[in-house]
């Protein structure tokens, strides 16, 4: 098993902090992973995205060209990553940043209104949570018991209450999450 | 079972530095290793095990420091990239004359001047052959992941004394930024005065009646002396090129075809292997893990087994040099490289690969 | 009477500190440099530290002052002692840690390590010889040359549009937090040296006080330099040096 994803959007949107925790969750099942941004001037404001690689063998190269999923969370991510999902591939996006809906027919493309489930928990940070919820539902590479762990190990101690409520936004999104078109 | 945490390259070369009895961090901010010192700063060491860290004003302050630290036979590093270790290279070359231990940390960026702050492997020679002035060389030491940047703390501590020699951990800006799962491996204390006594006889800690004062110094203006000490430099460079060569191989047993790449790049040619593999291509890579000493000899039975090497750097053909040396004409040599914080891709490679052995 | 008649303890007015080498120096008759070891080697002999002293020596003339006074060393590459001082006392902070440094090597080339070594107020004791001239290299201009002054490099004197003005840098430093006791002495007379043992004996006891850094200026001869016999470079020094450095305690934070 080796899944390759890029997730991607605005600095601000939890993109990073996304791909950790999805990241720790994979180590919590023992698997390997890999987790590299772009960093440099997007730093600060801008696009931000990082590269995760989760693998049950040893994980080469970091640096990838083609993706089995990408989350895109800006236009100009989907403009810049919408092409190299390999075929049979996955696309994950939120509508509300994108005004080019994705036109790639031989991936599966589906959506996740994520502001939608951070306006009703009430709490913007969750937004990234329900995001990663949507694509869990599509792979279910890592169980939710470790997810859990992931979101222990990912978030310090001082805000406890944040792990339930990032817990809630990934089930909201699992269960939120819109086929657009499958190849599955 | 070890703990496994998910971290950055930077963040483990400061959790290994506590965890692993380090006496003091001096260092300066520079993109990319900043983290490495944030780290310690959030850890407060100097609660726990008693080690000091200290933000300089500067480079070359940190690096003395680094110097003052060493002379006084405890575990000392810094850690910069590399606008900030061309700063450093004063120090280093005084380090290297008054033979002393200490880990200095050289996550590269791109170059020359100040360059860009994406990653780069483009102080290869800068490490490897000198960087300061004087006949000198430092142990160079090349993690691949976060797991090495953990591991070769420690290891570059043992080879620091072991030597009474600077070693430099020369990542990049890719395996500093990388996280990854790192395995923690049980904490050493650090030592106490009477164990730093034990194996640094001649720290200055104060002289007690009864020895001869000790004299951290680099300096000697007879000829003839000076000469004896570039002459025992030079012995111990050759016990460290016999006894300390590390390097790591990827299906070369059968391999027509090699590489060579070190650090972030090994990782890229290893899958680079994997696609020519496939393809029916008996392809092999070489790593280099210690630059200095290079394993000159393993590439040298190479070189006479496969029809080509190709050396894969982030630079414009440095370790090359070192690679034809090695090969010394058993085999046409070629290079493939990237500037500039591009980075290339395994298809990429596998593409010049190509052109350069004239294969479809 | 014998000469064996006269070799009695009570009849002693002079001794060698047992601290200071039997090394012959290598300074030039007159200098002060001498003087200055004899007074730190008596300091470390009188407070019984010498198993817990750390010099660090500079680049310049005093580049082997590690040669002289028999403790452990450090020599230190050109104007980075505070540094390599800093480290020592941090890791070692039962230690008494001092630097001894010349006013090219201190004010020139080193000011950074020093100005941030002083702000950091580290529990150090700094030893500052300033005898507005580079001796070492023969004879250049020093950071702290006086006007008109002539050296090896300010043939025609220094001028201050060409070159530049002094630094008092002893002023400069005891404007910063961190510095808890700073004076300036000079050795050219018994009375003069005393005060200036005394100086550096409080730096010492400072040191180990944790109220900060510690810097004793020597106002200081280079007859060599100066192209003056030792009897006139002592004459000139108090005429034209003590106009623009003058001598006493500035700043003393226990005060």
């Amino acid at each position: 098993m080796k899944e390759e994803i890029i997730i991607a959007g605005f600095g601000g949107q939890g993109v990073l902090s996304m791909g950790k925790i999805l990241a720790y969750s994979a180590i919590m099942q023992d698997l390997e992973v890999t987790w590299m941004p772009s960093y440099g001037p997007e730093m600060r404001g801008g696009t931000a995205n990082v590269c995760v690689i989760i693998s049950d063998r040893k994980i080469s190269s970091p640096i990838i060209t083609k993706y089995d999923t990408a989350i895109i969370l800006n236009q100009q991510s989907l403009d810049k990553f919408e092409d190299k999902v390999k075929p049979g591939g996955l696309l994950v996006y939120d509508p509300s940043g994108i005004t080019r809906a994705p036109a790639r027919k031989d991936i599966t493309v589906c959506s996740i209104d994520a502001i939608e489930v951070a306006a009703e928990a009430g709490n913007p940070k969750v937004y990234n949570m329900a995001v990663l919820g949507a694509y869990l539902q599509m792979k279910s590479i890592v169980k939710m018991e470790n997810v859990v762990k992931g979101l222990e190990k990912s978030i310090p101690a001082r805000y406890a209450d944040m792990i339930q409520k990032n817990r809630e936004a990934i089930e909201k999104g699992k269960e939120k999450v819109k086929i657009i078109s499958s190849v599955l | 079972m070890a703990e496994k945490i998910l971290m950055k390259g930077n963040e483990a070369i400061a959790i290994s530095a506590i965890r692993n009895g380090v006496d003091g961090y001096f260092g300066y901010p520079i993109t990319p290793q900043s983290e490495v010192m944030e780290t310690l700063m959030k850890e407060k060491p100097w609660e726990t095990t008693g080690m000091v860290v200290l933000q300089a004003e500067s480079e070359l302050s940190s690096i003395n420091m680094v110097y003052g630290g060493a002379s006084c036979g405890k575990k000392v590093m810094t850690s910069s990239s590399s606008p900030g270790i061309s700063l450093m290279c004063e120090g280093i070359s005084y380090i290297a004359g008054a033979e002393l231990p200490c880990v200095i940390v050289d996550v590269m960026r791109g170059g020359p001047g100040l360059g860009t702050i994406q990653p780069s492997q483009s102080d290869y020679s800068q490490a490897v052959k000198g960087g300061g002035h004087g006949d000198y060389h430092c142990i160079v030491i090349a993690p691949a992941s976060a797991q090495d940047m953990y591991d070769f703390v420690d290891w570059g501590f043992e080879l620091a004394f072991k030597y009474r020699n600077p070693v430099i951990i020369l990542a990049d800006g890719i395996i500093g930024q990388l996280m990854e799962k790192v395995e923690l491996h049980p904490m050493k204390p650090r030592r106490t005065e009477e164990e730093v006594l034990r194996d640094a006889p001649w720290a200055t800690l104060g002289k007690p009646a009864g020895r001869e004062r000790n004299v951290i110094t680099s300096l000697s203006l007879d000829a003839n002396t000076q000469e004896n000490f570039n002459r025992k430099l030079k012995a111990k460079y050759d016990d460290i090129r016999e006894n300390e060569v590390k390097f790591s191989e990827y299906l070369t047993e059968d391999a027509e075809y090699l590489f060579v790449a070190f650090g972030c790049s090994s990782r890229i040619c290893e899958a680079a292997v994997d696609i020519l593999r496939e393809e029916g291509i008996k392809a092999g890579l070489i790593r280099p893990i210690t630059l200095f000493p290079f394993p000159e000899k393993e590439i040298s039975r190479l070189a006479g087994q496969v029809k080509s090497i190709m050396s894969i750097e982030l630079n414009l053909g440095q370790m090359v040099e070192d690679v034809r040396l090695a090969a010394n004409g058993q085999c046409p040599v070629g290079f493939y490289g990237r500037q500039g914080g591009n980075i290339y891709t395994p298809e990429e490679i596998v593409e010049e690969f190509r052109k350069f052995n004239n294969l479809k | 009477m014998e000469i064996s008649d006269m070799i009695k303890p009570e009849n002693l007015v002079y001794g060698k500190p047992a601290l200071l080498t039997d090394n012959v120096m290598h300074y030039c008759p007159g200098c002060s440099h001498g003087t200055v070891h004899k007074l730190i080697a008596e300091v470390i002999e009188d407070m019984g530290i010498q198993d817990k002293t750390i010099g660090i020596s500079p680049v310049g003339c005093s580049v082997f002052a590690y040669n002289y006074i028999d403790i452990d060393w450090q020599e230190a590459a050109h104007g980075r002692a505070p540094a390599l001082a800093t480290a020592t006392k941090r890791l070692c902070p039962d230690k008494y840690v001092f630097t001894y440094q010349g006013d090219g090597d201190l004010a020139s080339i080193g000011t950074a390590e020093i100005i941030h070594a002083c702000s950091r107020g580290e529990n150090i004791v700094v030893i500052f010889i300033n005898n507005g001239i580079y001796g070492m290299t023969g004879g250049q201009m020093a950071p702290t040359t006086l006007l008109g002054m002539k050296t090896s490099t300010t043939p025609y004197g220094r001028d201050a549009k060409l070159n530049g003005f002094p630094l008092k840098i002893t002023e400069m430093l005891a404007a910063l937090d961190g510095t808890a006791y700073i004076s300036r002495q000079s050795v050219h007379t018994a009375a003069a040296a005393r005060k200036a043992k005394n100086a550096i004996r409080k730096g010492f006891e400072y040191s180990s006080k944790g109220v900060g850094l510690s810097f004793i200026e020597i106002v200081s001869t280079c007859n060599s330099g100066w192209k003056l016999s030792p009897v006139e470079a002592n004459k000139w020094m108090v005429e034209h040096m003590f106009a623009k450095y003058p001598v006493g305690d500035i700043k003393d934070v226990l005060k």
